[in-house]
């Protein structure tokens, strides 16, 4: 990455005894989409409110466009954030809402006036501006605040899960429009989420956050197909995570429950005999080995469960187990619960985690 | 169930009329000035009387001040008590319950004794100086209605996503606590300023104590020495306390409605 935006430096958080945040790091490009991914507590709030100002470090440094802004109030930031509740002044009507930061900016009127108009149009709402934000729907509420955040053009925008107050529907075209309002303005952003589509959608690039720590930083692409560690395999995702033993670590070759199978994402300083953990999506596990895959696994049919378009299937070899789903064929029965079935993979799909496995 | 309502309906027509029978008499009476027929002859004669003018003009600007002190005191702590101290809460609660507690005449000995001709804060050493300590006494014995008012006010709010906001839009903290949380708590804080009128209009004990020509001691004298007017001036004082309590309600509908969720 050219010259760093937004650069979050060593940064930790602790209040009284606990430690939310521990040493993240993390360089936004100008004009790039960040999402924050994370269950709860996980720390990804704390480090969007340091970025605001509205809490401050306990160690580390916040720069943004080369300033230093660690210390600096968030009146003083020149930022814009979308609140998870909407946040939107009840006294005052859509356009004053937008106008707001303008006003405080000490705008002069005509120019704040052409302003709001914009940001109304921008956001597709460009009769509503008279009315008071009660009377709108929860999206359109959103998007006035999505209007007041940037209407005082900032340099940074922050959203902190402002879909998850909406229905699935809504969530799903604001977060579209949010992308293309983004993208359009070229504004860098930060996204707060707990939810892993609405990141995969819309990210350029995602965090992926546990224990006050970034567990991953990758393109949404690269946190899905090729988590690296335990955590952000589990929670990205449908995964099998298996146990395995290195048999050669130079040629990727692992058992699993005896069976042997190669990944070729090996790192080669896999130890021989080392046990790992190894995950495999759903939808790269085939039954009876259709496709003509390299790696095969021999098991029984533990669990058929149908539902609808999709029969989902586990099956066990010992002491690991796979999910697969297959599409429903109306001319081929599924199999029956303790039916001996080979599941197959190519090597690529078999994903090496990091660390030895959890016993 | 049908009993159950009848004995409500008892019970309401019992308190209704322990309510409103003395009330009642007390407007008859008033009424009975001229022998033989009802007229407003007490009314005017109170209302004609110079010294009625004079002492409700007093306490009507003693109000005033009372309401501004109160608002200035009260909204900046309860809104900050909500933003960043939420853990002084039940402390400052009980503060500001106890004038309940403790006597108007307490507080009133004890600022005779505090601010004393002889003492380093000579306020009752002047008539302006008492006035002003008259309406620190009343702000003080006015804080359980306006804190309660204002504070139940913020609860309706999300004072601090609000705040954050506001501020991340560049606000300093008066334009905050200007256009922000005032004018969404402005009903409640108009329910705390009318409760205090109410309370400043009828009060005796400190005025009388600190010798200013206020409402509530007129009301006394007139008691002591005259026959109808005295229960004019009740009916008065029951009608300038219910048009208060009657402005409330209105106000409260045109409070700014929190956004749908």
């Amino acid at each position: 990455m050219a010259d760093p935006f937004l650069s979050i430096q060593h940064v930790r958080k602790s209040f009284a005894n606990a430690t939310v945040v521990q040493d993240f790091n993390l360089d936004v490009g100008a004009g790039e989409f960040v999402s924050f991914l994370g269950p709860s507590g996980c720390g990804k709030t704390t480090v969007l409110r340091m970025v605001a100002g509205f809490e401050e470090p306990t160690s580390g440094a916040i720069m943004i466009g080369g300033k230093d802004v660690t210390r600096l109030k968030p009146n003083q930031r020149n930022i814009g954030m979308v609140f998870q509740a909407y946040a939107l002044f009840p006294n005052l009507t859509v356009a004053q809402n937008i106008a707001f930061g303008l006003r405080v900016a000490k705008v002069p009127k005509a120019d704040a006036d052409r302003r709001v108009a914009e940001m109304l149009k921008l956001i597709s709402l460009p009769n509503l501006g008279d009315r008071f934000p009660y009377q709108l729907s929860g999206g359109q509420q959103q998007r006035v605040a999505l209007a007041r955040a940037i209407a005082p053009k900032p340099k940074v925008l922050l959203l902190d899960e402002p879909l998850s107050a909406l229905d699935a529907k809504v969530r799903v075209s604001l977060r579209e429009e949010i992308r293309q309002i983004q993208k359009d303005l070229g504004i860098t952003t930060v996204f707060v989420t707990h939810d892993q589509e609405e990141a995969l959608s819309i990210s350029d690039r995602i965090v992926v956050m546990y224990g006050g720590r970034a567990e991953q930083v990758g393109t949404p692409f690269e946190i899905y197909n090729r988590p690296q560690t335990r955590f952000v395999a589990s929670f990205v995702g449908t995964l099998n995570i298996l146990k395995a033993k290195v048999l050669n670590g130079a040629t990727g070759t692992i058992a699993i429950d005896g069976q042997q199978v190669t990944a070729s994402g090996m790192k080669n300083d896999a130890t021989n005999g080392a046990e790992r953990s190894v995950a495999l999506r759903p939808e790269a596990v085939s039954l009876n080995g259709i496709g003509g895959q390299r790696n095969k696994l021999d098991g029984t049919i533990e669990e058929v469960n149908f539902l609808g378009s999709v029969v989902r299937i586990r099956v066990r070899f010992q002491e690991n187990s796979v999910s697969l789903d297959t599409f429903n064929n109306p001319n081929a029965p599924p199999p029956k619960h303790g039916e001996k079935v080979t599941v197959s993979f190519a090597p690529e799909d078999l994903l090496v985690l990091e660390g030895e496995a959890p016993n | 169930m049908k009993s159950g309502r009848f004995w409500a309906w008892v019970v309401f027509a019992v308190g209704a009329a322990y309510f409103f029978v003395p009330l009642i008499a007390t407007l008859e009476f008033s009424m009975r000035m001229r022998r033989g027929v009802y007229s407003f002859d007490a009314y005017k004669v109170v209302l004609g009387d110079i010294h009625f003018q004079q002492s409700f003009g007093f306490s009507v600007i003693a109000a005033i001040f009372t309401i501004i002190v109160g608002v200035l005191i009260v909204v900046p702590a309860a809104y900050w008590i909500r933003l960043r101290l939420p853990g002084l809460r039940p402390i400052v609660e009980f503060i500001t319950l106890l004038p309940l507690v403790i006597p108007a005449i307490v507080i009133v000995f004890g600022y005779i004794r505090m601010y004393g001709s002889n003492s380093p804060l000579p306020f009752l050493a002047s008539a302006s100086g008492t006035n002003v300590l008259l309406v620190f006494g009343y702000a003080t014995l006015a804080l359980p209605y306006m804190y309660r008012a204002v504070d139940t006010g913020l609860r309706t709010i999300d004072v601090r996503t609000l705040t954050e906001a506001a501020q991340i839009l560049g606000a300093g903290w008066v334009t905050i606590i200007a256009r922000v949380i005032l004018p969404n708590v402005l009903i409640a804080v108009l329910s705390g300023a009318f409760l205090t009128f109410a309370i400043v209009i009828g009060e005796f004990t400190m005025a009388s104590l600190l010798n200013r020509p206020a409402f509530g001691p007129y009301l006394q004298n007139m008691g002591a020495n005259r026959a109808y007017e005295p229960a004019a001036l009740a009916i008065i004082a029951f009608a300038i306390t219910w048009g208060c309590m009657s402005l409330i309600q209105i106000l409260s509908r045109f409070a700014p409605k929190s956004t749908a969720r």
